[in-house]
């Protein structure tokens, strides 16, 4: 029953699809149907009406609106995002400048959240009702309730200012700024390859503030999952067998609880990053992390909505697209619906 | 099965909805008195509610009054929170800007409730192709980064409180559609239903007035669950300019003002956060207790 798999595969690259597919009218109706006035917001209120209608026409508007919608998909499908108004470039080579610092962050924030979720969550669902799991239970409560760009300048004014642990706000000291190769933007994999250690240090001490709260948010909802997999599983026969065996607790998660649970941690994990991306939007203002999120907010205040809905269609997508792997890696590593689809 | 029987013994006795909602409260209050924890986050949140309510009578000073040679004083018995650039009294802003998260609960509510209500109902009831759309519509809407989305809506309407809350019900209502689905489908078979089907009720009628209202506990039971998510999400619009505009005191937007002193004047952006972490942590609580309370299942393990 091969064709039950591929079928269910080209079912959800259908989602995708359809999902990707609004995600870009969304955009299109925001960005072109909902503002009163595009051309006037160009050529400003006093424009002669030639040169309004120029304007108007330049822009595509005076065509009709699914016409309008076609050469706006054709655009994006070019990688065509615009131009951005505030730093004059298309928006796609400025995407691609921001999209590493905002990469970077987050997937250290996930590491974090997975070295230290997973295991307070096990130990949370073995030691029921002890210290640890109201421990963990009070931080996936306030990790649910705390403001993250609130929780970046309490960061910031007690380790930063305070205690002088930690780099300020930005990637790297102004002082090292522009030293290593840009070659995967990612600074701290950038300086390694250029073997500067003193410049990964530094901008290492630059991110881990940023990336351990933004790690934390993820925390909480990780620390809650893994805690309640590990329960179901405690509960079952083969576990009651393995402790009947004389395994105690450590080799009865190392050796039977995790392998079972592995597959929905890594759905759990893949949904996390995707909210990560979008914690990083307000947690980059915080800390002048020229990331997406940072580029987004200032093509914000001066409305700028080429480079706003680039951003919203880059993330939005990524987002997705981790959804997706979620989806298709819990079909493919999970023995029991390979079993089912056998 | 077992669900269908429930509904048709409680509806044997055909109580209106508000007395079912308040017997439903009443036994909720039993067994809230046995959770310490939930009573102090009922208790935070009919505080803030009061606060609300009674801001100008406990203020200690105008929250707009300004008094630029008082500006960025540390919190002191006189001004409890400090004061901000503008000299004003951030605990009287505090007071002040719980009446504009309160509003934003409030009308995010009205709006994704009913939303959620009739699309969830109306998929579980008609079922097949209706319900297939409107599933998938829900179940897309739900892939979203909803404070992507509402930062793209808020920033093409420009910045208000109104947009603020459109743009956040418009990626709210989803996981109130699918519960509501998820009832409706329990209800939709119980006999009652048959009953009023039997003697030519149209199905508009058995979908508003029979089966709408067995949801709509549930459908208040998840709305609290999400209002923490609701303040979260408000207060980034507001941190990023997006809410209510200054002078009003938008807890997000106070702590953006607060921002550009946060090394010096570490109150200005801090104490407006203690509030937003106050109030989600409330919401956060109320909402796990209600649901505890709620769940028979949840509650035996």
């Amino acid at each position: 029953m091969k064709e039950l798999t591929a079928s269910e595969l080209a079912r959800r690259v259908l989602h995708l699809v359809v999902s990707l597919f609004i995600l870009l009218t969304v955009t299109f109706v925001i960005g072109r149907v909902l503002p009163a006035d595009p051309v006037g917001a160009i050529v400003g209120e006093l424009a002669d009406p030639a040169a309004y209608e120029a304007m108007r026409a330049r822009l595509g508007l005076d065509l009709p609106i699914y016409r309008q919608f076609v050469i706006y998909l054709q655009g994006l499908f070019r990688g065509d995002f615009g131009q951005a108004i505030l730093t004059g470039n298309s928006v796609a080579s400025d995407m691609l400048q921001a999209f590493p610092a905002t990469f970077e962050l987050a997937t250290l924030a996930i590491i974090i959240s997975a070295v230290v979720g997973v295991p307070l969550g096990l130990a949370a669902a073995l030691f029921r009702d002890s210290f640890v799991d109201k421990f963990a239970r009070v931080v996936a409560l306030v990790g649910h309730s705390i403001p993250v760009f609130w929780f970046g300048i309490v960061g910031l004014v007690i380790f930063y200012a305070a205690l002088d642990w930690v780099g300020g706000p930005g990637r790297i000291d102004v002082f090292y700024e522009g030293m290593v190769e840009p070659v995967t933007g990612m600074l701290l994999v950038d300086s390694l390859l250029a073997g500067e250690t003193e410049i990964f240090w530094n901008a290492l001490s630059h991110i881990i503030l940023p990336a351990a709260i933004l790690a934390y948010m993820a925390m909480a909802y990780i620390t809650r999952m893994t805690r309640s997999f590990t329960l179901e599983q405690l509960s079952q026969d083969y576990v009651i067998a393995a402790r009947a065996k004389g395994a105690g607790p450590a080799r009865t998660v190392t050796h039977h609880v995790l392998p079972n649970i592995a597959v929905q941690l890594i759905t759990v994990l893949a949904i996390s990053y995707g909210n990560l991306l979008e914690g990083a939007v307000v947690t980059e203002i915080v800390f002048s992390w020229p990331g997406i999120g940072q580029y987004m907010t200032n093509a914000l205040m001066i409305g700028d909505m080429n480079a706003v809905l680039a951003a919203t269609i880059i993330v939005g997508f990524v987002f997705m697209l981790l959804n997706f792997i979620a989806d298709i890696a819990y079909a493919i590593l999970d023995p029991r619906t390979r079993e089912a689809a056998r | 099965m077992s669900d269908a029987i429930r509904t048709d013994s409680e509806m044997l006795q055909s109580p209106g909805l508000t007395e079912r909602m308040l017997s439903a409260l009443r036994r909720a209050a039993g067994k809230l008195a046995e959770e310490p924890l939930g009573l102090a986050g009922f208790a935070i949140i009919g505080l803030l509610l009061l606060v609300a309510a009674f801001a100008p009578l406990i203020a200690p000073y105008d929250p707009t009054a300004q008094s630029l040679s008082n500006a960025l004083q540390p919190p002191s018995l006189a001004h409890l929170a400090g004061t901000d650039e503008f000299g004003r009294d951030i605990f009287s802003r505090l007071l002040y800007g719980s009446r504009i998260t309160i509003q934003t609960i409030f009308f995010v509510s009205i709006i994704v409730g009913p939303i959620g209500l009739v699309i969830g109902v109306v998929s579980g009831f008609f079922g097949g192709r209706t319900d297939a759309i409107l599933m998938r519509a829900t179940d897309i809407v739900l892939s979203f980064p909803s404070l992507i989305l509402a930062l793209a809506f808020a920033a093409a309407l420009g910045a208000s409180l109104s947009t603020a809350i459109i743009a956040i019900s418009l990626t709210a209502w989803p996981p109130i559609a699918r519960l509501a689905r998820a009832e409706a489908l329990v209800v939709r078979n119980a006999d009652y239903v048959a009953a009023a089907r039997l003697y030519g009720a149209s199905r508009l009628r058995i979908l508003f007035l029979y089966i709408a209202p067995m949801c709509i506990p549930s459908v208040i039971v998840r709305l609290t669950l999400n209002m923490a998510g609701i303040i979260l999400t408000a207060a980034s619009l507001g941190f990023l300019g997006l809410g209510a505009q200054p002078p009003a005191p938008e807890w997000g937007a106070m702590i953006s003002s607060g921002r550009k002193f946060m090394l010096d004047f570490w109150w200005v952006a801090v104490m407006p956060g203690i509030a937003i972490l106050l109030t989600s942590l409330a919401f956060n609580i109320v909402g796990d207790t209600l649901r505890d309370i709620m769940d028979p299942r949840h509650a035996r393990s």
